[in-house]
């Protein structure tokens, strides 16, 4: 029959054997080593450095010292150049960066490619043009840069999250100190070497990988003004006691566990493919990601009829393959701790419905999973679980889908599904949430701000209001 | 199973229109970002030759012009029943459509090879005519021994929201079909997709026409300026596979100009498997109206046989 024959992408990414960190303008001597891997074969792509907290130091002062000598001193206009010139070498490396990302975080290379790294360029196109432009966003006249910056990124979109915490930063003037995450880091070296083509001053941008105590010591060191952090509620929790009784100010984006609403008078097959969107894109390794699909009773068994065939023509695999829907999870340890929390799920009662699929032998891999019957108090419906696992609750009227929607520590993001305007309004209104989509699911752009409620977070990143993380009022 | 079942009470405009506008309304954006989406597929080497070969044997070889003549559409008989003179293994198209008085010429032009001819009637391609015209066209290329009907619906009677008359109108031309003696035509029922313009009377027509007794339903005629999409066919797909899913009657989708490119008839491909299932790849459940899709499949089928890229020259002209 119509089976798709392997159709992989060229390996067009290579990467040096080992890496040092990016810290005034070059690569320090790659040092304290440890093996980065594809989670989709466990094959070692690269040995990098485990940051301490003199590398810190280091590429804080280097920071610093650029900051005050070069990048302050440059107009708006200057500055702006840059942001372009990055932004075009990334379009030009587009394939590159595609290829690393899905070799070194496992998600398929459809979505880094059309994805992952468009996006991560229009971020630096959008803060581009507000370079020159800052007296009009919202401080009056002649806003000032924080300083120097210091950037913690997630590793379920790591070029994409540097973008989003590097562009508006260099935008305002600040200059950056960045940790990627210790899985993924190999997109944000490609960054370094972009940034060093872009002839950007030597300092503006520093890239220190490693653990979490390397992003603790970039946290806590005293000459930082700024903190920006997207990971989990967990560690932004210690990164706000951390911080707390500086003057640094602080940016948190954390998890969720959104809802996304289906009504009874939905456009049943596109609300299937938002569901199937909201929560396999990315595995489900996404803080905004539809984890709880709230369906009106009324419609529940004919949905999730349509929504398990619709799950069975996912196609799990080879991330590389240009047909893979669902590559591989980023670690062991994430994938042990969506298989805990899916079995606590099932013993209290939920129902557990996977297609069937092939699993590959080697790396990290999880079938896209639904647990059906799942009470408000289950741990599947409070718990973030950052896989591919959705929770189905049922809801009888508009008024307790919101209930039961905002029955969250999170307020990251929520879906209405609806073709009646007035219905999608009123709900949009009263769903905590910071970001609500309507008949669609998982759409960003850079000139919208996106940002939490309640344990999800604060402050906002994209947009005008994303500038602002970075700008103080001018004297 | 009967309409009337169906439909839950008798039939009269008042219940087929309630009826229709029950149906869960269609996103467009959502709708149109599915079929991108599918459209990103990646078709390659064995998948390829499978889908090219399917592609050929989904074809209706189209000819419908006035300037139609015996001899044009006798040569384009010959092209169907050896589309790559220098392969005999070439799979040959499902069928060759034509105008109904063209019907005798094609038929004597095919002789005994299993290629069916299609015929359009109902005063195609604008269905403006009255009823006993219409049942006369669809009745004398069923006499000429048509295989199949190509009808059109009563747009004019589906925009006013007379529903019940397009109901009826495709339930006597099917009536028509039947022969004395031997199997009815098989009856195609065009829904000119292009000028229902909205995705939501497209589900609707889609399902008037299942209803009424299609066994087909077809988007366009090819005669107006927009036709066949990719997010149309997706549409009508799913209403095929929810039509299934509720009656047990398997109806097929033909979508029909503008599909020029072996690449174009891969991604429909596509979207059949993977939205109304692997059932749904035969001729006898989708085809492809097309009058110029052939050459291109036929030298993208030689490219991957051969390696070597020939060129239009290598192909005939029909």
């Amino acid at each position: 029959m119509f089976d798709y024959a392997p159709a992989p992408e060229a390996k067009l990414a290579s990467f040096q054997k080992s890496y040092g960190h990016f810290i005034g303008g070059k690569f320090t001597k790659a040092a304290n080593l440890y093996p980065t891997i594809n989670p989709a074969s466990e094959e070692v792509l690269a040995q990098i450095s485990h940051g301490t907290a003199k590398d810190v130091d280091l590429a804080v002062k280097a920071a610093r010292s650029s900051y005050e000598k070069v990048w302050s001193k440059l107009s708006g206009a200057e500055r702006g150049k840059y942001l372009y010139r990055i932004a075009r070498i990334m379009q030009e490396r587009a394939r590159e960066l595609a290829v690393a990302e899905t070799l070194n975080n496992g998600k398929p290379i459809k979505e880094t490619r059309d994805f992952d790294v468009p996006t991560a360029v229009s971020w630096f196109f959008y803060y581009a043009g507000w370079a020159d432009k800052l007296d009009h966003a919202g401080l009056g006249h002649n806003p000032q840069a924080l300083g120097v910056a210091a950037q913690v990124v997630p590793w379920n979109f790591p070029l994409m999250m540097l973008a989003w915490k590097i562009a508006p930063a260099l935008a305002a003037g600040n200059t950056i100190v960045l940790k990627p995450s210790e899985t993924t880091p190999l997109s944000a070296l490609l960054f370094a070497e972009i940034c060093q083509q872009a002839e950007l001053p030597e300092g503006v941008v520093n890239i220190v990988t490693g653990f979490g105590d390397t992003g603790a010591a970039l946290v806590g060191h005293k000459d930082v003004n700024k903190v920006a952090f997207t990971g989990s509620t967990e560690v932004g929790k210690i990164i706000a006691k951390q911080v707390a009784g500086s003057n640094k100010k602080v940016t948190l984006e954390l998890g969720g566990k959104a809802a996304n609403i289906v009504f009874d008078d939905a456009p049943i097959d596109q609300a299937i493919e938002g569901v199937i969107n909201g929560i396999f894109f990315n595995q489900g390794h996404v803080c905004c990601a539809g984890s709880r699909l709230l369906i009106q009773e009324s419609i529940h068994d004919e949905f999730i009829k349509k929504l398990k065939r619709r799950m069975n023509t996912l196609r799990l695999g080879d991330p590389m393959d240009k047909n893979t829907d669902v590559g591989a999870i980023n670690s062991a340890d994430q994938l042990a701790k969506i298989k805990k929390l899916v079995k606590k799920g099932v013993s209290e009662g939920g129902e557990l419905w996977q297609p069937e699929c092939k699993i590959p032998r080697n790396g990290f891999w999880f079938a896209p999973a639904i647990v059906d019957n799942v009470s408000p108090a289950n741990t599947v419906a409070r718990e973030e679980i950052f896989g591919p696992v959705l929770s189905v609750i049922t809801f009888r009227t508009p008024a307790e889908a919101v209930t039961k929607a905002n029955n969250t520590e999170y307020g990251l993001s929520a879906g209405i599904w609806t073709e009646k305007g007035s219905k999608m309004l009123k709900l949009a209104d009263q769903l905590n949430a910071g970001v609500i989509w309507s008949n669609t699911f998982n759409q960003f752009d850079p000139t919208s701000p996106f940002g939490g409620f309640k344990e999800s977070g604060y402050g906002r990143e994209g947009g005008r209001q994303g500038l602002l993380s970075y700008l103080k009022a001018g004297k | 199973m009967q309409a009337e079942e169906i439909v839950g009470s008798r039939l009269t405009n008042q219940s087929l229109s309630r009826w229709l506008h029950s149906l869960p309304g269609v996103d467009k954006v959502g709708l149109e970002a599915r079929a991108a989406s599918l459209a990103t597929r990646s078709i390659k080497t064995t998948s390829k030759v499978w889908g090219l070969d399917m592609a050929i044997k989904m074809m209706d070889l189209t000819t419908l012009e006035g300037m139609d003549t015996p001899q044009r559409v006798r040569s384009l008989c010959q092209k169907a029943m050896t589309p790559d003179m220098d392969d005999p293994e070439c799979p040959t198209p499902a069928a060759i459509c034509v105008y109904g008085d063209m019907v005798p010429h094609a038929k004597a032009a095919l002789g005994k090879s299993k290629i069916y001819v299609a015929a359009v009637a109902t005063a195609f391609p604008s269905g403006r005519a009255s009823m006993k015209v219409k049942l006369q066209d669809t009745k004398d290329a069923v006499a000429f021994g048509a295989d199949e009907i190509d009808m059109v619906i009563d747009r004019g009677a589906f925009l006013s929201g007379n529903y019940l008359e397009v109901f009826k109108q495709i339930q006597a031309v099917k009536q028509a079909c039947q022969r004395p003696k031997g199997k009815p035509a098989h009856l195609k029922v065009i829904l000119e997709t292009g000028e229902l313009q909205t995705y939501d009377n497209i589900r609707r027509a889609s399902y008037l026409a299942m209803l009424a007794g299609a066994d087909f339903i077809k988007t366009s005629t090819g005669k107006v300026t927009v036709n066949a999409t990719l997010p149309i066919t997706l549409l009508m797909l799913e209403a095929v596979r929810d039509w299934f899913d509720q009656t047990g009657e398997l109806i097929g989708v033909k979508p029909a100009g503008g599909i020029r490119t072996a690449k174009d008839a891969l991604k429909y491909l596509v979207v059949v498997k993977e939205t109304a299932g692997e059932r749904w790849l035969t001729p006898e459940l989708f085809r492809f109206g097309a009058s110029s899709l052939l050459n291109d499949v036929l030298m993208q089928r030689k490219k991957l046989l051969t390696k070597t890229y020939l060129g239009p020259d290598y192909v005939s002209v029909d």
